[in-house]
Formats: C-alpha cells, structure tokens, sequence
C-alpha cells in the first residue's frame, strides 16, 4: 500500500514541483490551510488578455509529499484552461491523475490545493464555490 | 536490555493484558506509540464493564431497587477511586464528567463567566492543548478579560522569570497550565505555578489529561483549584473524565449543564440546585465508563506510578540514543529526567505525515500533527511534528521499529 501511495510519479512532483513559486501582482489568490496537519498552500494565478483563460499558475508553502505532488499535479492540469471550467473540475479527475489509494486524511492533503485554487477564482472572478470548498473561504490567514 | 533491567515494570508481562496486541497490521505485530493521543484498554477493564453492565446496570441515584442501587455503588465507589487517585480531601469535590476537556470548558464557564472581566487576566501557557487554550481564550473574549500567554524556552520549559512581566497592569484571575504537555512531555512545576498564581489571588487551573496517567497527582501538594483529568489516556473507557475542585469555589459557582439531577427543587418561578457533586452531573452519566475509569485507575495503581514514570522516562533516553545514532532528526523538549514518556521529532526535510505513512506500512503507529497545539507548533517554527508516546505497556522493541522504520522512510522520500 505504502509503495502504491509514494509512487514514482508522485516522488518526481513532489521532488521537482511544477509552477512551484510566486507570482507577483496575481490577477488571482488565495491561500489555504489544512487544519488537520496545519499545511499551508498559496495559489497564485495569471489570466490571458481573454481574462478568462489560465496563462500562468503557481503555488507556494508548505506540505507532505501528497499534498506538495498534487498541487503540482495540479498546476499542469489547469494552465491553459478557462476559470469557469477549474470552477467546475470534479475533484475525481484530479484524483484520477494522482491515481494512488488515499486514506480519508490524505484525500485532505490531496485536495488542498484544488480547493484553495476554487476559491481564488471564486473571489477574483466570481466563479461558483461549491459548499465542499466554502470552509477555506471563510478561513482567513495572516 | 538495559532498559527493562533497571525498572521495576515489566512491560513485557503487562502487555500481555492488552488485547489490541494480539493482532497484526499490514502483517506486522503492532507497535503502539500514540498513548499520549489514547491509550490503550486491558482486559482488566474491558471485564469489569461487561461484567457490570451484565450484572449490575441501571440508572443511579433514581431506582429504590436492588440493581439501581447496585449500579449507584458502582459509579460512587468510581468517584471514591478518582478522589483517592488525585488525593483529593473529599469525594463531594470530584465531578464527572465527559472528557478533560468539558472538566476545563465547566470551570472557564462556570467560574469564568462570573468571575472575569475588564482588567481581569487569564494567563495560559504556550505548552497548552487547544483544550485548556481556547475555552480560555474565548470567555476572556466574552468577559472583556485580557488573555496572556506564558512563553516556554528553547528546551521547551516554562519561563517562570517572565511572570511578573505578564502579570504588569493587570489583576491576574486564572493561571491555566497542564501538568504534563501532550506535545513535549514537560512536566510542568505547577507547585511553583501555583504559588504565584495564589500570591496574586488567581485560581490556579491544571489540566492533567496528560499528567495523571504518567505522574503521580496530589492536588493538595499541587496549590491548586481546579485539575482535570480522563479515563482514556489511563487504560479506562473513553466518554467520562473528571473534575476536581475545591468545595469552596464548586458551591458558590453556577452550574454548567442544566437538567435532570442537578437540582435540589423545581418550580415554575425557579429551581435550585442540588448539592455538589451532583449541582454539576446534569442527565445520565457515563456511568459504565465511569466504572470502567475506576478499574483502569485500579491497574494503574497496582502497576505504580513512580515505576510507570521511571520506566517512561527510561524509553526516552533510549529514544534519544537511538536518535543520536540515526542522525539527521530534530527533537524538541526537556532532558528525559523532566518529561514523560512523549518524544516530539522531526525528520530532516520529510513532512510528518509521510514519515507517519511509511511508518504505518510496518505497523508502527505515530502521530504525526500538531496535537492540538498550534500555538506550540509556532513556537516551535514547524506545522507540525512526528510524536512517539509510550506507556506502561510500551516496549524498547517497539523504539527499534520505530527506528527501522524511519530508515524505510529515508529510503523511499528522502
């Protein structure tokens, strides 16, 4: 089980994240934290001239392998995609690209990244937040 | 070993009553090191609830029948256990409750609401669990009180030279400390605390979910007011703990729960309260659970608590040593001869979660977290830690997968 969860794939973004970073001046922000674990992530979000269409995704903090590998995972999964569409993403087609068995807790550090990316677009854009999200919205960080 | 050959507890024989261990995970033999979070139940336990649930169950306090009775014998001789367990001087001062932390949530409401306001100081310590943090944290917000926290040093010990400095320009009303830190295994000099927390006319609060199972508890030799403490991290039941207090401050404060059994008469106009214990055990109790507690407390006395805290003390050191040998590992808190059996680490660049992970893999069990001390994880400069916690049942082969299994970590993420 433990081999399956830190599969090679997972070890490659967790060692070497994708849109690891910061971008100044984002058109979209927001960071969230898991309360289990006390992780924290930042996602930061740049829009074509379209404002709409993801030109350039970063994330920074910090996190377990799972959360760090995902939210890679993540960053290359949305970038050339429109807001309202990330606002709409089920979470089955990020866990799909994940692909690993997740205990109840780890499915919480593999979708802290997606959730604190809704809710950036949600404030910046306006884009729905379902309830599953709403709690990281109102969480609000120093 | 040397580490069974210099204690007087034979963990080896005492693991033995402990059912859970007869099993194995993921193939392998479990090796239990979160006893801080919940220990485990002994056959000892486990048979004297069933047996008085299949023989001695009903409510208390209510029937005039012989198995209420019964029943009402069972959870008072379990509060004469729990006096008996914190030299407490009387059993009418020992309530039962749900957890430490609805003890804590009693008094910080009960007392706190009545007793604080503007100018008022409730002062908490940096070491504290989110239990005897935030109920503070938030009636010192709803009486106007100003809430202050005592800062421990680089080893992870309270910084009683910065007292006075806190307590400047306010009249200081709670000092709220735990006995035992769940996150660092410090022992907290609560005689000291107390002291000062009396010279400046506080109530002196002590939590002891962590210290009671580890550490002997007199809180007549302690100089406080109010201490908590649980069944579960002490071999008994979860859903019942205990609160301790002194007659004086439980008769004149208002009660916490409202309902059945709590009062002396009820009418339209108004009811009063019954007497202590009881002003303060409204509804059913855990009463099973509370048995269920005084058995656990039982084992506890019959194994010792001056072997159960030399012996912790013991797997710590060798923990360390362990540590020292493997190399790469940041652990926090004082030298073992000051804390009980809880060891808070972190791998060199591996979030506690995988270590955690990996770990379980080979059936070794950590926490891997915060512990509900966020304040401390700031402190500290971490979002969390890898924490070990021992018990009477713990053995040095347990450290040794510990340590093996933190080679496997290394090997798959580091």
């Amino acid at each position: 089980m433990v081999d399956d969860m830190y599969r090679e794939v997972i070890l490659d973004h967790y060692k070497n994240p994708r849109g690891h970073g910061v971008i100044e001046d984002a058109d979209a922000q927001a960071e969230g934290l898991n309360p289990l674990c006390g992780d924290e992530v930042t996602i930061y979000v740049q829009f074509e001239e379209d404002g709409e269409t993801i030109d350039e995704v970063k994330f920074s903090g910090r996190g377990c392998a799972i959360s760090q590998a995902s939210t890679s995972m993540l960053m290359e999964m949305v970038k050339g995609r429109k807001a309202d569409e990330i606002a709409a993403l089920p979470k089955e087609e990020l866990l799909e690209e994940i692909g690993i068995p997740l205990t109840p807790i780890r499915l919480k550090c593999a979708l802290l990244g997606l959730g604190v990316l809704k809710v950036a677009l949600h404030r910046a854009k306006g884009t729905a937040l379902p309830d599953e999200w709403a709690g990281l919205d109102e969480l609000e960080l120093k | 070993m040397a580490v069974t050959a210099r204690s007087t507890l034979d963990a080896q024989k005492l693991r033995a009553d402990f059912p859970i261990f007869e099993q194995k995970i993921h193939g392998k033999p479990l090796a239990y090191l979160d006893s801080a979070a919940s220990s485990q139940k002994p056959r000892q336990v486990l048979d004297v609830m069933r047996q008085f649930y299949e023989t001695s169950y009903a409510n208390v306090h209510r029937g005039v029948y012989t198995l209420s009775e019964r029943a009402t014998e069972g959870y008072e001789g379990a509060r004469e256990k729990a006096r008996a367990f914190v030299n407490a001087p009387s059993a009418r001062e020992v309530i039962f409750t749900r957890s430490a932390t609805e003890s804590i949530n009693l008094v910080a409401y009960a007392w706190g609401l009545d007793n604080l306001g503007p100018g008022d100081l409730v002062l908490v310590t940096e070491l504290e669990h989110h239990s005897n943090f935030v109920p503070w944290q938030y009636i010192a917000k709803r009486t106007g009180a100003d809430f202050r926290m005592l800062p421990i040093d680089d080893g992870g010990e309270l910084r009683l030279d910065g007292l006075d400095e806190l307590a400047a320009g306010v009249r200081v009303k709670v000092v709220a400390t735990n006995l035992v830190s769940n996150s660092l295994g410090t022992v907290n000099p609560v005689e000291r605390l107390g002291a000062w927390a009396h010279a400046q006319g506080a109530i002196m609060v002590v939590d002891a979910a962590q210290g009671a199972p580890h550490h002997r508890v007199d809180v007549q030799a302690l100089d406080c007011d109010f201490l908590a403490f649980s069944s579960h991290k002490l071999c008994g039941p979860t859903g019942v703990g205990a609160l301790w207090g002194r007659a004086e401050l439980l008769e004149k404060m208002a009660p916490f729960n409202l309902g059945g059994h709590m009062i002396r008469s009820v009418r339209l106009e108004e009811t009063t309260w019954g007497d202590l214990p009881y002003k303060f055990e409204a509804g059913t109790q855990p009463i099973a659970e509370a048995v269920g507690f005084g058995a656990a407390m039982d084992y506890v006395n019959e194994v010792g608590l001056e072997a159960i805290e030399q012996y912790e003390s013991e797997l710590v050191a060798y923990t360390l040593d362990r540590f020292a040998e493997l190399g790469g590992i940041t652990s926090y808190g004082p030298p073992p001869e000051r804390r009980a059996g809880i060891v808070s680490f972190n791998v060199e660049g591996i979030h506690p979660h995988d270590v955690a992970q990996v770990l379980d893999s080979e059936g070794v069990a950590i926490r891997a977290g915060h512990h509900c001390c966020q304040p401390l994880m700031t402190r500290l400069g971490v979002a969390a830690t890898n924490r070990a916690s021992y018990y009477l049942y713990s053995v040095p082969d347990e450290i040794d997968r510990l340590i093996e299994g933190l080679h496997k970590v290394r090997k798959i993420l580091g």
